[in-house]
């Protein structure tokens, strides 16, 4: 591994080493280009990674103080964790599940395709499908995607049974394994997928496709990597000229350390990309870096999400396996006559016993809750993961009234659902339960939104830089050498889960900074 | 969300605390499927602070908001076990917990560990959304179902990485429904 001055102004710095930081760190030490990937959390293995819930949690999740505020019901249920995001070498790729399912050529054209929809900031994307498709097709081989580059699909689970037959019963036509970045044979020095379950976990087999034991070990290797755990970023700094220059950060014995760069890249996830920009206002920048647009912040989208859980007469064990072992596909076309624009997917899920208890219905007590624990073996469950409409107020702004241990304003994450949102979320409890009473359960039961895990939009890509905070590469529309590279530059959500296209836009941006880097534009 | 499985540091070593403080005792029934995991079906419990009025009522109180009829007491006493460690650390929870039960000794006319299911009922409903309510409700979460003798009651297996996951342990086991084709799911690699 390479170790860079503090003073070497030569070097790309990346903030996060997730879906996003993860990948373009290896994209661009690749070739050649000196990175050094500054991520706050610690450095975690499969074999640390643990098979227990809660500890699990404390080991890899992003608890850092936030408060809530808006209609969700998350800020009720969770006000101090809006996201379930995590905090570790390798980001959120140690608790994703995998699914990568590419976008449909619409999605990047939501205002186009949906119309004007009041109290939304709908917007089309800068760029279009054909653009990302070579992108997708790196992305999915570098990851291993199932059923792509002639992998075979994964084996399906009980949980995955139990979708695919009520799946059936309702008519549905396009329910399998899905696309999954899990091995189902050996491939890319990973062992093929063991069933373990605890899937948000981390992966102990490694089968799962992590930027913690595939992009950055390769990136390493190349000797063009330098990456500090533990090292939390507080503020981004510039010269008189408006060019970033370097960051500040606390290393891990709590010192701060300045670090010059060439260019920064902030890939911190959507709630702390935001806050770091916001964090690093300056005389000249006084409403935060890249924010002319005053958009830093804004449009902040967290996907649908709702969870439907059955009892049937017989086991399911829905523990056992892949978390997210199928996928139901039917419902996620653009289909206005069902009340709402946009559309889902249906994703199983499962929780071990400790999570089921903690996020089945938060709050509840009584006999109509403990039925469900008495009943876990017999539980099915599944995920709904939809377009949520952006707003330009759902937003995380600073929340001066609280400080972290470095005296910095806390992120406050506002959120309201919108009537789209609600008309969706009502349309995918009814088709999950149907889909679940089709083989026979005898109760269902709907689960309200878990802390995000999906977490978009607040720093969004945008034509006019009036409209956003960066153009179609990912580059801040007001500093050329100042980039974003994770989910915030979502201009809108689509309904698939955000990893895989995290990853292609972070392949096709190291393309750009490396073709800008060499024309000397950056 | 805290981790509810930290160490809590042992705080109360006066020996008058002690005394003063709750023994629980108890038998797993020999069908519980709890009797093959313990070494022994006679099980106890030391409390270091709270007294066992105070405990009973917690573990009275914990079975009326998650009532499980073939749960042993074993299990429900996580819930005072698990409170008073952080009594001990915290003089506030202790007072909070002291001042709670006696509002439901009260609400339920006397005695709550004593009084009817009925009776118990309308106390608990009123202490809905106070502070000590939520402390308990919070705490029973993870102190009844975060445990290995929870684990095996409610038939949740727990870690399976030592066991090699379940690709040959029954992951696709269920024969009520049948097998989706083999393009939907293809077969396992080994």
């Amino acid at each position: 591994m390479a170790k860079f001055a503090q003073s070497d102004d030569s070097v790309v710095v990346i903030i996060g080493s997730g879906a996003g930081g993860g990948t373009l760190a290896n994209e661009l030490a690749q070739k050649g280009i000196d990175v050094v990937l500054l991520e706050a959390g610690a450095r975690q293995s499969s074999a640390t990674f643990l098979n227990d819930e809660w500890p699990s949690f404390s080991q890899l999740a992003w608890l850092d103080k936030r408060t809530t505020s808006g209609n969700w019901r998350v800020a009720k249920d969770f006000p101090n964790l809006p996201a379930w995001t995590c905090k570790t070498v390798g980001g959120t790729t140690t608790h994703w599940a995998g699914a990568s399912l590419r976008w449909h050529d619409y999605e990047f054209k939501a205002r186009t395709t949906y119309g004007d929809i009041d109290g939304t900031s709908l917007m089309d994307w800068p760029l279009t499908l054909a653009d990302l498709e070579p992108y997708y097709a790196k992305a999915e081989n570098k990851m291993g995607v199932t059923r792509t580059n002639d992998i075979a699909g994964l084996p399906g689970n009980n949980n995955f049974k139990v979708m695919y037959n009520g799946a059936k019963k309702l008519g549905y036509t396009k329910c399998s394994t899905g696309h999954m970045a899990i091995n189902s044979h050996p491939r890319d020095g990973r062992i093929g997928c063991m069933q373990i379950g605890f899937c948000f976990q981390g992966c102990k087999s490694g089968a799962k496709w992590s930027t913690l034991y595939t992009e950055i070990p390769k990136a390493e290797a190349t000797g063009h990597l330098d990456l500090r755990p533990e090292s939390t970023v507080l503020k981004i700094e510039h010269g008189a000229n408006g060019k970033v220059t370097g960051v500040v950060y606390v290393d891990k014995d709590g010192k701060q350390q300045r670090q010059k760069a060439r260019i920064v890249a902030v890939a911190a996830n959507s709630i702390e990309t935001p806050r770091l920009l916001l964090n690093s206002a300056s005389s000249k920048y006084p409403d935060g870096l890249a924010n002319s647009s005053g958009q830093v912040g804004r449009n902040y989208m967290r996907h649908l999400t709702a969870s439907v859980y059955a009892i049937f007469p017989e086991p399911v064990h829905m523990y056992r396996g892949t978390t997210m072992a199928g996928i139901v596909q039917d419902e996620v076309a653009n289909n206005p006559s069902r009340g709402f624009v946009g559309g889902y997917e249906m994703e199983t899920i499962s929780l071990g016993l400790p999570f089921f208890a903690a996020f089945l219905n938060p709050g509840a007590w009584g006999s109509d809750f403990t039925t469900y624990m008495d009943n876990y073996q017999h539980v099915a469950g599944m995920w709904i993961v939809g377009e949520d409409m952006p707003q330009a107020d759902n937003r995380v702004t600073l929340n001066t009234d609280v400080k972290d241990d470095n005296g910095l304003p806390v992120p406050n994450v506002h959120y309201d659902d919108h009537k789209n949102d609600l008309a969706m979320r009502e349309h995918a409890f009814t088709q999950g339960e149907a889909l679940y009473k089709a083989v026979g359960a005898t109760s269902t039961f709907r689960t309200p939104p878990y802390p995000s895990t999906h977490n978009m939009g607040t720093s969004r890509m945008s034509e006019k830089p009036s409209d956003g905070v960066v153009n179609k590469w990912g580059q801040t529309h007001d500093i050329p050498n100042l980039f974003i590279s994770d989910g915030s530059q979502y201009t809108t959500g689509a309904a698939e889960n955000p990893t895989l296209t995290i990853v292609t836009l972070a392949i096709r941006q190291a393309d750009t900074i490396s073709s800008m880097m060499s024309k000397h534009e950056v | 969300m805290e981790n509810p499985r930290q160490p809590v540091p042992g705080s109360i070593t006066r020996g008058a605390a002690l005394r003063k403080a709750a023994y629980l005792t108890g038998t797993i029934a020999a069908t519980s499927a709890l009797a093959a995991l313990a070494p022994s079906r006679v099980w106890a419990l030391q409390l270091a602070l709270l007294p066992q009025d105070q405990t009973d009522t917690l573990v009275a109180f914990a079975k009326v908001l998650y009532p499980h009829a073939t749960l042993p007491d074993a299990v429900y006493a996580m819930v005072p076990k698990d409170l008073d460690g952080k009594a001990g650390k915290d003089p506030k929870t202790a007072s909070l917990i002291a001042s709670g039960c006696a509002g439901l000794d009260s609400a339920a006319g006397g005695s709550f560990v004593k009084a009817s299911p009925d009776a118990q009922l309308t106390a608990v409903k009123g202490a809905e959304g106070s502070d000590f309510f939520n402390l308990v409700r919070g705490q029973c979460i993870t102190s009844i179902y975060n445990n290995e003798m929870a684990w095996a009651h409610f038939g949740y297996q727990g870690a399976s990485w030592p066991h090699g996951g379940y690709l040959h342990r029954g992951f696709q086991d269920l024969t009520w429904l049948p097998n989706p084709p083999l393009d939907a799911s293809p077969k396992p690699w080994s």
